[in-house]
């Protein structure tokens, strides 16, 4: 116990500061300012992995590590659709998982957001559109913000989230 | 010695060190297969080739390229046995493995949906196939319910289906039902060139991003002959090792959260994002995709560079070996994870189980003291047995194997040899064929690979040792209780897309 509160003590704060919201990555803005005003104090977020390779994962998992802070910001990863305000989408859309987004889309309480992480979630990227895969989140369903990269960083995840409930600029 | 028979009789494939290819005929595909499990060795994979790839039923008019293949892990490498497929046949049928090798079931199956070349498996349900109904085993008895989990799961994971059969609180069967992720990453690999193919591979799980792409690179190197230098060889054995580490102090952290010890996963995700920080200043990219290329490495390192590096993977193994200090002295993580999920030995050897989880049941197997191909034969790698077979056992190896990738990258990062990066290659002639083969954190990856006509790909079939461990997942939670399952599968941390293709 004694080495637990002293690594703790000693280790400290590793929170680092927001990135700033990016306009580049807005698809579309659904929202008027006032919904987003009152979502942006505190919004939950539910990951679907829609046929990912599990890289983008990895990254969204980072971002819950100590020096994103992320419930420090009022954003919370929770279990059920029903409990989220936001999606958080990775891959291209695969056939076996169509059925499986458009039953959390529609499970999700409105207003929702979506957030299409990856080059996969953004363009089919590799995979691209095959008898499997249908390609990007947004042909599927409406996508907010799309946030780029193989897989991208956890500061751009979270750029593209914090965008997501930003007004439009 | 049956089994030196087969090795005699087989032929040199390149690629992976020691690797042989044998064709058969219908009575002896089984011999071998017997012959194989009699002296101790696996299936690493099944795979169905067809004449035409890009059409879903074989061609049975010209058959003598529609064949069936095996990948075994023997004492002496890995052995390809081919069977050809009978012409006659309008419905081509292979003898299947499944009673010699439980773990080929699933294979059959998938090869079933992917080419409509059905084993003589009784159990022909669909795998990837998800059009058609899937009938799971039920349980009956008085009190037996069952719960259903996924494909979405609650937490940051990848999607599958768990259909557990439960008497109050204690698992009486789980039936994993996989496939949700299946992309057709076969078929998409026949579009692209083969010197891209690589790009894939990285991406087939992207956890095992250098594991995948070294294997095909080194089927790839084999066929065209090419001449990795040693530098480059000497860099992706580091790029492995970090992979290794990065994801075991993932896991590490992962498993003290759901043993209820929060703190291990605060302290360990920041480790791993020291890590993937240190990762990112030295190569350019936090995860290392696209970065083992066919020739050698996309990215070299400075000698100050490599250092720089090598002072994170110090610290950060060393305070892993502070936390162990921790997780072992914990009376209440020592209590969840001693017997949770216990998969005793005998059962791990009849189930096949490879990598990581097979070292923790006692099975000693690893591609890098067994058959290590360079730079590992310089390396001299200390294996991480442990006989336990429960949570505890696969934490240990684990953290074992976290203080031996640390010494190996002190190793690998202080006396990287001077020479290129990479050399130049061109493409294989058609119908070359060669095979990869590498330890990744999981455990061995394989890829085989054909070559087409014009720098094209005939077929590519990437394995990962996911497919063997996860019925092994189903064995190990018998008995246990639903709330420890996620701790348990945790502790086997399992590939999906790399199993869903």
């Amino acid at each position: 116990m004694l080495k637990t509160l002293r690594k703790i003590a000693s280790i400290g704060l590793v929170s680092e500061a927001a990135p700033a919201t990016d306009e580049l990555l807005r698809v579309r803005s659904a929202l008027d300012e006032r919904i987003t005003s009152v979502l942006g104090h505190a919004l939950c977020i539910r990951h679907v992995d829609a046929g990912s390779c599990n890289g983008c994962e990895l990254e969204i998992q980072a971002l819950g590590n100590p020096y994103h802070n992320l419930e420090g910001r009022n954003l919370r990863f929770v279990a059920s659709p029903r409990h989220a305000d936001l999606l958080l989408v990775t891959g291209p859309v695969v056939r076996n998982m169509e059925a499986a987004l458009k039953r959390v889309y529609a499970a999700t309480p409105d207003p929702k957001l979506v957030v299409a992480v990856g080059d996969c979630g953004c363009t089919g990227g590799i995979l691209g559109e095959c008898p499997a895969s249908l390609g990007r989140v947004s042909s599927v369903i409406p996508v907010d913000v799309a946030v780029p990269g193989c897989p991208p960083s956890p500061v751009r995840i979270l750029q593209g989230i914090l965008t997501a409930i930003s007004a439009p600029a | 010695m049956p089994m030196r028979r087969w090795w005699d009789r087989a032929q040199p494939v390149v690629g992976a060190p020691g690797a042989r290819g044998l064709g058969v005929g219908g009575e002896e595909w089984l011999q071998v297969a017997r012959d194989v499990a009699a002296s101790g060795g696996a299936l690493l994979s099944l795979w169905i080739t067809l004449e035409d790839p890009g059409t879903r039923a074989p061609r049975t008019d010209s058959p003598s390229d529609t064949a069936v293949y095996c990948a075994y892990l023997t004492d002496h490498g890995v052995l390809i046995v081919e069977l050809a497929l009978a012409p006659e046949d309008e419905e081509p049928r292979y003898p299947g493995l499944e009673e010699i090798f439980p773990a080929a079931s699933r294979l059959q199956r998938a090869a079933f949906d992917l080419s409509g070349v059905r084993s003589s498996d009784p159990d022909t349900r669909p795998w990837l196939n998800h059009e058609k109904p899937y009938e799971f085993v039920r349980v009956d008895g008085e009190g037996v319910h069952e719960i259903a989990v996924g494909p979405v799961h609650a937490g940051t994971i990848e999607p599958g289906h768990f259909r557990f059969s439960v008497v109050g609180e204690k698992v009486l069967r789980l039936e994993t039902r996989l496939g949700y992720v299946h992309k057709g990453i076969e078929r998409r690999f026949c579009g692209l060139p083969i010197l891209e193919g690589h790009r894939l591979a990285a991406r087939v799980s992207g956890d095992s991003a250098v594991a995948f792409s070294w294997a095909y690179c080194q089927a790839l190197e084999g066929m065209g002959g090419c001449a990795v230098p040693r530098r480059a060889v000497w860099l992706r054995a580091a790029c492995l090792e970090l992979e290794r580490l990065a994801n075991h102090i993932g896991d590490l952290g992962a498993l003290g959260n759901d043993a209820g010890f929060a703190f291990g996963l605060a302290q360990f995700s920041r480790l791993k994002e020291d890590l993937l920080r240190a990762i990112s200043a030295a190569f350019g990219r936090r995860y290392l995709f696209d970065i083992v290329v066919p020739g050698g490495m996309a990215v070299d390192l400075s000698q100050e560079t490599a250092d720089a590096l090598a002072v994170t993977v110090r610290a950060v193994c060393s305070e892993a070996i502070e936390l162990r200090g921790i997780y072992d002295e914990h009376e209440g993580v020592r209590d969840r994870f001693t017997a949770a999920g216990c998969l005793e030995t005998p059962l791990a050897v009849r189930l096949g189980v490879l990598g990581l989880v097979g070292r923790a049941s006692g099975l000693g197997r690893d591609l890098r003291v067994d058959v290590p191909c360079p730079p590992y034969t310089e390396l001299h790698v200390a294996r991480a047995v442990q006989p336990g077979g429960d949570v505890a056992a696969r934490v240990a190896v684990r953290f074992d194997e976290v203080r031996e990738s640390g010494r190996l990258l002190m190793q690998l990062l202080s006396a990287l040899p001077d020479g290129e990066r990479a050399v130049a290659m061109d493409s294989p002639a058609d119908g070359a064929f060669g095979v990869g083969l590498v330890e990744g954190w999981r455990g061995p990856v394989l890829v085989a690979l054909q070559a087409g006509p014009e720098g094209s790909i005939r077929r590519c079939h990437p394995h990962d040792p996911s497919w063997q461990n996860w019925p092994a997942l189903e064995y190990a939670i018998m008995g246990n209780i639903v709330p420890d399952f996620p701790l348990i599968n945790k502790s086997f941390n399992l590939a999906y897309s790399g199993v869903d293709l």
